[in-house]
């Protein structure tokens, strides 16, 4: 058998209200809200979030033998992006990492050539959706990631497994952009309906001949999704979805994380699936593709570390002008400090199990933790004789912290903090996805890899911290 | 192992300072020259009369080549020292030492730094290449960081300890103000420094040290040869630097309300000099006052209050002009501004003027009978600093 071993979303922690753009232009916007990367989070980093939930939400220690990435948002083009996540979860050097550049049919296509194929694959998509002010894209896209986990049951126990699947593509200039543009370009929506409906209609019979399954009434659960609306709905009635059967969109609270999507809401299905139950995601990108699961008695078994649900329901309002000056489309009076210099890639390197993978050493004699690593143990002077101290994971206390409004930062004030971490270790850590008025010593705060500013093009990612809220499980 | 120190074996015989400002219109040389020609004119010497040279900078230049340029000495030893904020002292302390080893008669310390052409607010470090995960905070926010945890640790309303620390840049101000080398020269009311907006945790720009660019210069010579150049010399009694590990940016039990390093240099040099009751026996201190938090928790790391009770002394006057102890009397970092590497020096300037009877009548100590002072000087930030303190006496011998 061979399907899903784990799933997790990741949704960052801001939310734009849609009626905050109506009320500034009078135009565009909408009901509901949209998640909203930080602007210290990139595609890269909210992947990294949602394959390390991913790696914690199985019983197993399950670590993949490829990861795959996919995202029309690279954060860089020629480097690979994912490289940062394999080294931010601390995976084995032999472990392959492949980035699925550009397209956003590179999500699903991603997860359905890992279920047809062989070995163990963590496929991680995420996106952070552009457009300009008052567009379409800007108010219905939204950021998020989601990474799925597959493998045989060889390995560990399979959620889900899959039945089958199957392709249409379709050479159209329906949604378009070059590198270099800011926002996407659509044909006439209309026009996109009458062609990707009966693509999405056409690969949904051949999944379900592949999976050997009669017909649309078989199937438990489904996600139809796509970047034309009109489109989703064109399909969604071609294949014959009930309605009881149709997986929340999450339009209104999240929108649509493109790359990402079908496989966020496959994670938010598989959380709510039974036994038995069949689970199929139909993404309408460039023709479509199509894939259907059937959950396991496994799936009784799922702890996800954070459900999706609990994150979208756990956001934080932002401003709007907070928003555009994130994006870049307000260019804010920075503070009168030098900006910082580019990270050195030589330096960066030698630190790499530091810088991305959060670990200090941990000393043999006197079991003091230093942050980062030390050769020479600040209690007893013991040389080279320390473990690692991955930090990654572990829940840390505010002792002391500062916001300090002179010091540079893409979106001042910076609030920093000493943490004095769970079993030992202390390092001042730059404290995010917070209001500076509600930070106290005494808050519990976990690390969360972040992008902290870019310099000459090259992204500056390590580790900050991060308040826990009220509900532990959440990110 | 021990520090045994070179009391009463070295001299300071001639001084100079510039007055500290933002000198748009002076360079980093026309500041080295001005220094160094004070200084040799205090002493009564030519300068091919010093045989060697130390000079401090922290970022303004790099070299012996930056000091000899500019003086033309020619065919002489020229060492830059750095030592971030410490490094003028840090400069002297190499010159005594080289006069005490014997290797030379006389020597000059020089301290310089022309912080005003970077175009930015406040002090910036040089970019040194790393890998991208040091915090890139202010001094100011790390600074911040003692005043909660003091307030903590003590049991003091946080209210009252800020107070107190503006009240420590209310009298700065006030001495500074009887300074023309100053360059802040206007009296701030505690209250008004209290109600402007916080930039760093609970501090104000009014809690911070100016920034300014100077240059201060010391000439020192053995003790015994003192008198051929200076009636009346300041001998060097202790000299100590500690350079942390940075344990308090890794240990947990580290909290914010002391800077160890200071107490160890202070325990040192008192040591050298035969210092046991510094309250009592030092004429003044001048301290490090980089921020408010710093010259609070510093009066209890140089051993003037018992742990706990420096705000208190603070509020009381302790530390006033006019005060039992009088610390910063020129008007410290804070009103007399911080060229980096020029500081320590000037620290020294004060002590040297007060000690030896010509400060300005306005700003001048009382007449204790006491003959020492004491320079506290650092660099780095609470957790990982590099503190220096110095002992310095008009008296050759134990101190009355």
């Amino acid at each position: 058998m061979r399907g899903v071993i784990s799933a997790a979303g990741y949704v960052p922690y801001h939310r734009l209200d849609r009626s905050e753009i109506t009320a500034f232009f009078g135009s565009g916007g909408g009901t509901g809200t949209r998640a909203v990367a930080s602007y210290d989070e990139d595609t890269t980093t909210m992947g990294q979030a949602a394959a390390d939930l991913a790696l914690r939400s199985t019983a197993v220690d399950a670590r993949p033998e490829a990861l795959w990435f996919a995202t029309s948002a690279p954060a860089y083009l020629e480097k690979t992006n994912v490289a940062a996540i394999h080294a931010a979860l601390r995976l084995d050097p032999a472990v392959g990492a492949l980035d699925f550049g550009g397209a956003v049919r590179s999500g699903i296509g991603a997860l359905r050539t890992a279920l047809a194929g062989r070995g163990s694959t963590l496929v991680v998509a995420a996106d952070t959706r552009d457009g300009l002010p008052t567009g379409a894209d800007e108010a219905s896209g939204g950021d998020g990631a989601a990474a799925v986990l597959v493998s045989d049951d060889s390995d560990w126990p399979v959620l889900a497994e899959y039945l089958g699947g199957a392709s249409r593509t379709l050479e159209v200039t329906e949604r378009w952009r070059t590198p270099e543009g800011t926002g996407s370009h659509t044909w006439e929506e209309r026009f996109g309906a009458h062609v990707l409906g009966p693509a999405a209609a056409a690969a949904w019979r051949d999944a379900l001949t592949d999976s050997k399954l009669g017909d649309t009434t078989s199937i438990d659960r489904l996600v139809v999704t796509g970047l034309n609306r009109r489109a989703v709905a064109a399909a969604s009635g071609a294949i014959g979805a009930g309605a009881d059967a149709l997986v929340d969109s999450l339009a209104d609270t999240v929108g649509n994380t493109a790359t990402a999507h079908p496989l966020l809401l496959l994670c938010s299905a598989l959380e709510d699936a039974s036994p038995g139950e069949t689970v199929a995601v139909v993404a309408l990108a460039d023709g479509a593709e199509a894939i259907i699961l059937r959950a396991t008695d496994a799936i009784s078994q799922h702890r996800p570390a954070a459900p999706v649900a609990v994150q979208v329901a756990s956001g934080r309002p932002l401003s709007y002008g907070r928003f555009l000056a994130w994006r870049g489309m307000v260019n804010v009076e920075p503070p009168n400090r030098p900006p910082p210099n580019r990270p050195s890639s030589s330096a960066a390197q030698r630190r790499t199990g530091w810088k991305y993978g959060f670990a200090g050493s941990r000393d043999r004699t006197s079991g003091m933790v230093h942050l980062p690593p030390a050769r020479v143990s600040e209690r007893g002077g013991a040389v080279d004789d320390a473990d690692p101290a991955p930090m990654a994971h572990v829940t840390g206390t505010v002792a002391s912290f500062s916001v300090d409004r002179l010091a540079y930062s893409p979106s001042p004030p910076t609030v920093f903090a000493i943490v004095d971490f769970d079993g030992g270790g202390r390092a001042p850590l730059e404290l995010t996805d917070v209001d500076a008025d509600e930070v106290h010593a005494g808050m519990r705060v976990v690390p969360t890899f972040r992008r902290l500013y870019t310099a000459d093009e090259i992204h500056n990612y390590f580790w900050k911290v991060r308040p826990v809220r009220a509900d532990p499980a959440a990110p | 192992m021990s520090s045994r120190g070179i009391c009463d074996q070295v001299a300071v015989i001639g001084m100079g300072c510039t007055r500290f400002a933002e000198h748009w219109d002076l360079s980093l040389d026309d500041l080295i020259i001005d220094a160094a020609q004070a200084a040799y004119r205090s002493a009564g010497l030519a300068q091919d009369d010093v045989d060697a040279f130390w000079f401090g900078t922290s970022q303004s230049a790099a070299s012996g080549l930056a000091l000899a340029g500019p003086l033309k000495i020619q065919g002489k030893p020229v060492t830059r020292v750095e030592n971030y904020c410490a490094t003028g002292s840090d400069a002297l302390r190499q010159a005594c030492y080289a006069v005490a080893s014997g290797a030379y008669d006389t020597a000059m310390a020089l301290g310089a730094e022309k912080v005003k052409d970077g175009g930015y607010q406040g002090l910036n470090a040089f970019p040194i290449p790393t890998d991208g995960t040091q915090r890139t905070l202010t001094a100011a926010a790390m600074f911040s960081l003692m005043l909660p945890a003091y307030a903590d640790r003590y049991g003091v309303d946080p209210g009252e300890l800020r107070y107190a620390a503006a009240r420590i840049a209310s009298k700065n101000h006030h001495n500074g103000a009887r300074n023309p080398r100053a360059q802040f020269r206007r009296e701030m009311s505690a209250e008004q420094i209290c109600a402007m907006p916080a930039v760093a945790g609970q501090l104000s720009v009014f809690d911070c040290a100016g920034v300014a660019d100077g240059a201060a210069a010391a000439i020192v010579c053995r003790a015994e040869d003192a008198h051929r150049w200076c009636a009346n010399p300041l001998y060097v009694k202790g000299l100590a630097v500690v350079a942390g590990t940075g344990a308090g940016s890794l240990d947990p039990d580290y909290e914010y309300t002391t800077m160890p390093e200071c107490a160890q240099a202070a325990a040192d040099a008192y040591a050298q000099a035969g210092v046991s009751e510094p309250r009592s026996q030092l004429a003044l201190a001048e301290v490090h006052d980089c921020f408010t938090p710093t010259e609070l928790v510093l009066m209890e790391d140089l051993g003037f209050s018992s742990r706990g009770t420096a705000w208190r002394d603070v509020l009381d006057g302790v530390f006033d002009l006019d005060g039992e102890l009088p610390v910063n009397s020129d008007g410290g970092l804070k009103s007399f501004g911080h060229p980096v590497g020029a500081s320590g020096l000037r620290m020294l300037y004060e002590v040297w003027l007060q000690l030896r009877g010509e400060a300005p009548a306005e700003r001048r100590i009382p007449d204790t009978g006491r003959t020492l002072g004491l320079t506290h000087n650092l660099g780095g930030y609470p957790g990982e600093i590099v503190s220096f303190v110095g002992v310095f006496g008009t008296e050759s011998g134990p101190s009355s």
